[in-house]
Order: C-alpha cells, then sequence, then structure tokens
C-alpha cells in the first residue's frame, strides 16, 4: 500500500487512457516526481506516464534464483561427500548429474518464495483488518491520479489544470486517521468555482 | 458460402463487457448461499473423502498389507494416483505461466481456477506417497535437517528429487496464485457490505489499494513469478517420469519419458480444466467470461497433447522392437497383449482414438461432445499410468510372476483422492474470485466505455496515445 504524500489532490477519472494523458501532462507542466495513481487493473503504459522507474524486483529474484542453485548444489555436495560421505553404487561421493534436479528445484524454491516476499514488502503489503481505502470503486472500475501538494504551491492551479483536462471529481487529502481507517478529506479551494462547483462537476463525456 | 458468424469468429469476449460487469459477475457467487447442485456435490465429495480416510485408517492400524501392493507389484494404486494427480495438476501452471510468457490474453479468464485445480490436484498428489511411505507419522524424514539419526536423505535417489519437485510445485504455484490473488481480494473487500466480511476481505487483500507504484513492483513480480514457474512446469512432470526411467525395470527405463510424461501431464490437466469448466460458468453464471472460444482453444490443446501421447505410445512400441532387446520387447507385448491388453486398449482408445474428434470444429464447441471427451480423456490417462505401473507384473524372473488384484481398500483410496480434490476445489469456488478480475479487465476491448471516444479532444496527448 504506497503511501500518499499529505496533503495531496486526488482527481478521479472514468477512464483510463484520459488518467494516463492527464498523469503525463500533470508531471510535465508541474514537474512532479511524486505522482501516485489508483487503477483497478494494471494499466499499462501508466507507469512511464507518471515517471516511474522499471522495477527492480526481477533482477533481484534472478540473483536469488541463481543463489539458490548454488546453494543447493553446495548443500548435496557437502551432505553427499563431506558430512557424512556414503558409497552408494559405487558411485563418486560428488555425482552431480544425480544432483541436478534437487539443485534446480532448490533454486527455484527459493526464488519462488523471495519473489513474492519482495513484491509485498516493497509495495509495503501485509494483512491489515482495515484497509485506507480513497474510494471503494478505485478497486472496481473508476482511476484516481494523486498529485502532492508542494510547500508553497497553489493548489488551485493544479486543480484547474486537472478539470480542464477532464477529471471528474476532485478532493485534498489532508492526512489519515489510521485508527478509524479513514482518509481526512476536504473540497479543492477554486476560486474560480465557487459554489460547490469543484465538486461533482460533469466530464464532457 | 453464408456469412453468418460461427461461435470460432466470435471475439473471445463481447467487446461490450466493462470492467463493472465483470467486477459483478466474479463476485456475485462469493456473496450467496450455493444452489443445491452445489451441495450434492460437495455431499459426494464428503463421502469420498471419508473412504480415503476409512482406508488410510485401517492401513495405518493393520499395516500396508491391506492393499494389493505385493510382489513383484509394488507400485500400485497409490503410484498410479500419484502420477494421474499430478499430471492433472500441469494445466493449471502452463495456464497461468507459459500462456502468460507467449502473450495469449485468453488466459485470464481461466487461470485462477486452473491454478486452484492445480494446487489441489498437487496436494491431492502428495497424500498418496505420504501414505504409501507406509509409516507416514515420520514422513519428515524425507525432509534433510540435522537429526539425532546423523544421516542426510540420499540425494541420488528419484523418490528423492521426487519429494523435491513436488514440494517445490506446490509452494511455487500457491504463491503465485496468491500473488494474482491479492487486488481481486481487495475488489471484493471494497464491495462487501458488512463488517465482517470487509475485515476477512482487507486481511486477505494485504491491504491492496491498487496504486500504480504497486503495480509497478506487482506486475515485474508476476512477470518473473511465470518465468520461474515455466521451467518448473517442465521439471515437475520431468522429475516424476525419471522415478520410472531412473530404474532399470524394461518398458521404464526409456530417455523420452521426460517428454512423453509432460505431454501426458498437459492432456490430462486440460481435459480435467474442461470437465470443471463447463460445470462451473454454467453454476455461476459465467458463461460471458468463459466463452465457448475459450474451450474451443483449450480442445486444440487437447487434440496437439492427445497426438503428442498417441505418438509416444507407438514410439515405445518401436523402439522397443528395434532395441533387440528380449526383456524390452516382452514387457511391451505384454503390455498389449497380456492380462492387462484391457487396460491398454481402454487407455489408447481414450487418448489416441476419441481426442481426434476435436479435428471438428462442431464438436470443439459443443458443451455435450466436449465434456464426455474430456471424462474419458481423464480416465484414459488414469490407465496409462495403472498401465505403466502394472509392467512390473511380469518381471524378469517368471517365478515371481503375479497379478495385481485391487482390494476394496485400493478402490476406497482411489476414489478417496477425487472427494479430497472436490472437497478442496468446491469450496474454493464457493469463497474466491473464480476469475482473476484484474487480469482479465486488462483484455477487454473497451473496459471504461470511453475508448475512442475522446483522444484527439485533449491538446496535450502525446504521439504514443494518438492511437486510442
Amino acid at each position: 500500500m504506497a503511501r500518499i504524500e499529505y496533503p495531496a489532490i486526488v482527481a478521479y477519472f472514468r477512464d483510463d487512457h484520459l488518467l494516463m494523458d492527464v498523469a503525463e501532462g500533470t508531471r510535465e507542466r508541474f514537474r512532479k516526481t511524486n505522482l501516485d495513481a489508483y487503477t483497478p487493473y494494471p494499466v499499462h503504459g501508466l507507469e512511464h506516464a507518471l515517471g516511474l522507474k522499471r522495477s527492480w524486483i526481477a533482477d533481484a529474484v534472478r540473483v536469488i534464483l541463481v543463489t539458490g542453485w548454488g546453494l543447493g548444489l553446495y548443500f548435496q555436495y557437502w551432505t553427499s561427500a563431506v558430512d557424512w560421505a556414503t558409497n552408494i553404487g559405487g558411485k563418486p561421493f560428488f555425482s552431480w548429474p544425480a544432483f541436478v534436479p534437487v539443485t534446480f528445484e532448490a533454486g527455484v524454491l527459493m526464488a519462488g518464495i523471495s519473489n513474492l516476499i519482495l513484491v509485498l514488502a516493497t509495495c509495503r503489503l501485509f494483512p491489515r483488518p482495515k484497509t485506507l481505502v480513497l474510494d471503494p470503486e478505485l478497486t472496481d472500475n473508476k482511476f484516481a491520479l494523486v498529485v502532492p501538494i508542494g510547500r508553497n504551491e497553489d493548489e488551485s492551479k493544479i486543480a484547474e489544470y486537472l478539470v480542464e483536462k477532464g477529471a471528474q471529481d476532485l478532493v485534498v487529502v489532508e492526512g489519515a486517521d489510521h485508527e478509524a481507517g479513514e482518509y481526512q478529506l476536504r473540497p479543492v479551494a477554486m476560486p474560480l468555482m465557487k459554489g460547490g462547483a469543484a465538486h461533482g462537476f460533469a466530464h464532457a463525456h | 458460402m453464408s456469412l453468418e458468424l460461427t461461435p470460432q469468429d466470435a471475439p473471445i469476449l463481447d467487446p461490450k463487457l466493462r470492467a463493472k460487469d465483470i467486477t459483478d459477475s466474479v463476485l456475485r457467487p462469493m456473496g450467496i448461499w450455493p444452489g443445491l447442485p452445489w451441495y450434492v456435490c460437495f455431499g459426494l465429495a464428503q463421502i469420498a473423502l471419508a473412504l480415503f480416510g476409512v482406508a488410510v485408517a485401517i492401513q495405518f492400524l493393520v499395516g500396508i498389507g491391506i492393499m494389493a501392493i505385493s510382489n513383484p507389484v509394488g507400485w500400485g494404486v497409490y503410484i498410479v494416483n500419484f502420477v494421474f494427480w499430478v499430471g492433472i495438476g500441469h494445466a493449471g501452471t502452463l495456464i497461468s505461466a507459459i500462456l502468460f510468457i507467449f502473450r495469449q490474453k485468453w488466459r485470464t479468464a481461466i487461470n485462477r481456477s486452473a491454478e486452484a485445480m492445480t494446487i489441489f490436484a498437487v496436494m491431492t498428489a502428495g497424500a498418496y506417497p505420504l501414505v504409501h511411505v507406509g509409516r507416514s507419522w515420520v514422513g519428515f524424514w524425507l525432509i534433510p535437517y540435522p537429526a539425532e539419526r546423523q544421516l542426510w536423505v540420499n540425494f541420488r535417489s528419484p523418490l528423492l528429487w521426487d519429494v523435491f519437485a513436488v514440494t517445490t510445485y506446490l509452494t511455487v504455484s500457491l504463491l503465485f496464485w496468491y500473488q494474482g490473488l491479492i487486488p481481486d481480494w481487495a475488489t471484493a473487500r471494497d464491495r462487501a457490505k458488512n463488517k465482517v466480511q470487509k475485515m476477512i476481505y482487507s486481511l486477505l487483500s494485504f491491504g491492496w489499494t491498487g496504486s500504480a507504484r504497486d503495480w509497478n513492483h506487482y506486475e515485474r513480480g508476476y512477470a518473473q513469478f511465470a518465468w520461474i514457474a515455466a521451467p518448473l512446469v517442465l521439471s515437475v512432470h520431468s522429475i516424476v517420469s525419471f522415478d520410472f526411467a531412473v530404474s532399470l525395470i524394461p518398458g521404464w527405463h526409456t530417455t523420452f519419458f521426460p517428454p512423453y510424461f509432460v505431454a501426458g501431464a498437459v492432456f490430462s490437466g486440460f481435459a480435467m480444466v474442461v470437465t470443471l469448466l463447463v460445470i462451473m460458468r454454467k453454476i455461476f453464471q459465467i458463461e460471458h467470461l468463459i466463452t465457448i472460444r475459450h474451450l474451443d482453444q483449450m480442445n486444440k490443446i487437447i487434440l496437439l497433447t492427445g497426438m503428442l501421447v498417441s505418438y509416444a505410445y507407438i514410439v515405445e512400441f518401436f523402439v522397443a522392437w528395434y532395441s533387440g532387446h528380449q526383456y524390452e520387447q516382452y514387457a511391451f507385448y505384454n503390455r498389449a497383449f497380456g492380462p492387462y491388453g484391457w487396460a491398454f486398449w481402454i487407455m489408447f482408445f481414450c487418448n489416441g482414438v476419441v481426442p481426434h474428434a476435436f479435428w471438428s470444429k462442431r464438436v470443439r464447441t459443443s458443451i455435450p461432445a466436449m465434456f464426455i471427451i474430456s471424462i474419458l480423456v481423464n480416465i484414459g490417462m488414469w490407465f496409462e499410468r495403472f498401465n505403466i505401473c502394472m509392467s512390473l507384473h511380469r518381471d524378469f524372473l517368471p517365478a515371481n510372476w503375479g497379478i495385481y488384484v485391487m482390494t476394496p481398500y485400493d478402490w476406497m483410496i482411489t476414489a478417496g483422492g477425487f472427494g479430497l480434490f472436490f472437497t478442496l476445489f468446491l469450496q474454493f469456488v464457493r469463497v474466491a474470485p473464480t476469475i482473476a478480475i484484474a487480469e482479465i479487465k486488462t483484455t477487454l476491448e473497451n473496459p471504461t466505455g470511453f475508448h475512442g471516444k475522446h483522444g484527439h479532444a485533449h491538446g496535450n496527448s502525446h504521439a504514443a496515445q494518438g492511437a486510442h
């Protein structure tokens, strides 16, 4: 569960392509390196639009795979030829061709377990009875772009841009109440769109 | 020629399907009590499972002599069922990993249930050798750990390779499956109505929120998992085949056992997937997600792998003849024309003849036809393993020859495997999302209903997005 940098504007979208366009535009225009988005399914290309680096997980897993092979083979050598060498059918103590299957499986087992652990740890995922959720539809068919507001930044500028580009709804996240499992939200301060206009205005669609 | 759309020409998923439809149809069965058919199936599975329990309990009390295994057939129904169930397990990882690597998008509708099937089949398979060792309560001696016995396991033994292969396969499949489930538990959590459900799904979802930063790692991790699992699928049944091939028994000592076993495993696994999905899509009303096109694709794989195993059957006979080896020749002559000839011909008919019906488009897309064929294939594949194990009944010395007579316990333990498998599978379809919700959404033509409507309307659409 990625953390939101408070305060941040959350802009809701009904379409993934639109989200991707706006994410890219926002990143370039406001020079943001800390954007995030919420999508119900992986949106191909969104990581580029947000300027995210390629995940290192696969590389780490490959290193672990090879390490696992090494350890698996070494363990078999050590048990069969060093710690308690046993003559089995007159074969050499270190009869490596017979050790290939277990070596392979040892590496795969280590890599497989580390793969999931790495994904969970990197994304800070662990079982928790309450999950902070911005909007329950974000795991169904809604999309959100999270734009952290800089220290001296005018949030209305960002908000105006997002609305102009087609955001359906905007809200500012001020923080989170972990006890209640809720985010603290407030409407966006938008001088140009007073009278509740910043909430619930319809997108062109 | 008529221009009517046949099922083959139809898109694999309706282009009008939206992300919301997927969520609704997949999560709906999770919130309601199942109908009568589910209870009937579950009841039957429970009865079969009880048979397994009774047989094993009596075996523990009396000893392994109550089973039909003896000299010369030391590997009876235990190993027949073990290999049968491990084989069934292979389709799931093939679908989830190998088809993932080949970017076969249609896999997203079936991968979740096929992976679940894999896990439960491998668990069922694992139960057999554990009982077969006799003193199952010391089964953990197979794990190499520094013990008071001061001995290590024998890493040169194919039976130990099996322990490693099967446990690795079970673990990796389970973790791969669970990673796929995490975003779907989150979807279930965010739509849960009552507090208890919400809490359970929140725990299961590990707090997944669908952040793009998380998806970035998740997707790379998932792809890497597929790359690890793909060779694993091939290795597991290869290693199972080594149990036979590394021995010196005529009919077993063959270098081509690994590919033959893997093809057979995929063959039987896909047949089981078809059997299960035909029922599941009907009962849970997800025929629009698991379409006739999906079943058609799987039937093509059954046809292909069916031909591979038939080829293997024929080559086995050819090589036996060509080897000029008396015992090898007799083993195969005896397999087809000896006391177990009937089992051989059942196998050959079910695996070598029946799948050829799938050359016809009409058969491939007919639900009753594919259901019957998939059951016949499962029967055929059970008999394939039966045939291989029964090679033992006439070994080198005619004085040792014997016949394997199934006792009631043998039957109970065989039925029990189905009981264990279906108990687990039926519970899975009740409580978990049976289709990978997040994954299948990515394969929809227009998941949000907006694609194609804008794109040019937005001034800053960059070139890469121009295609929309």
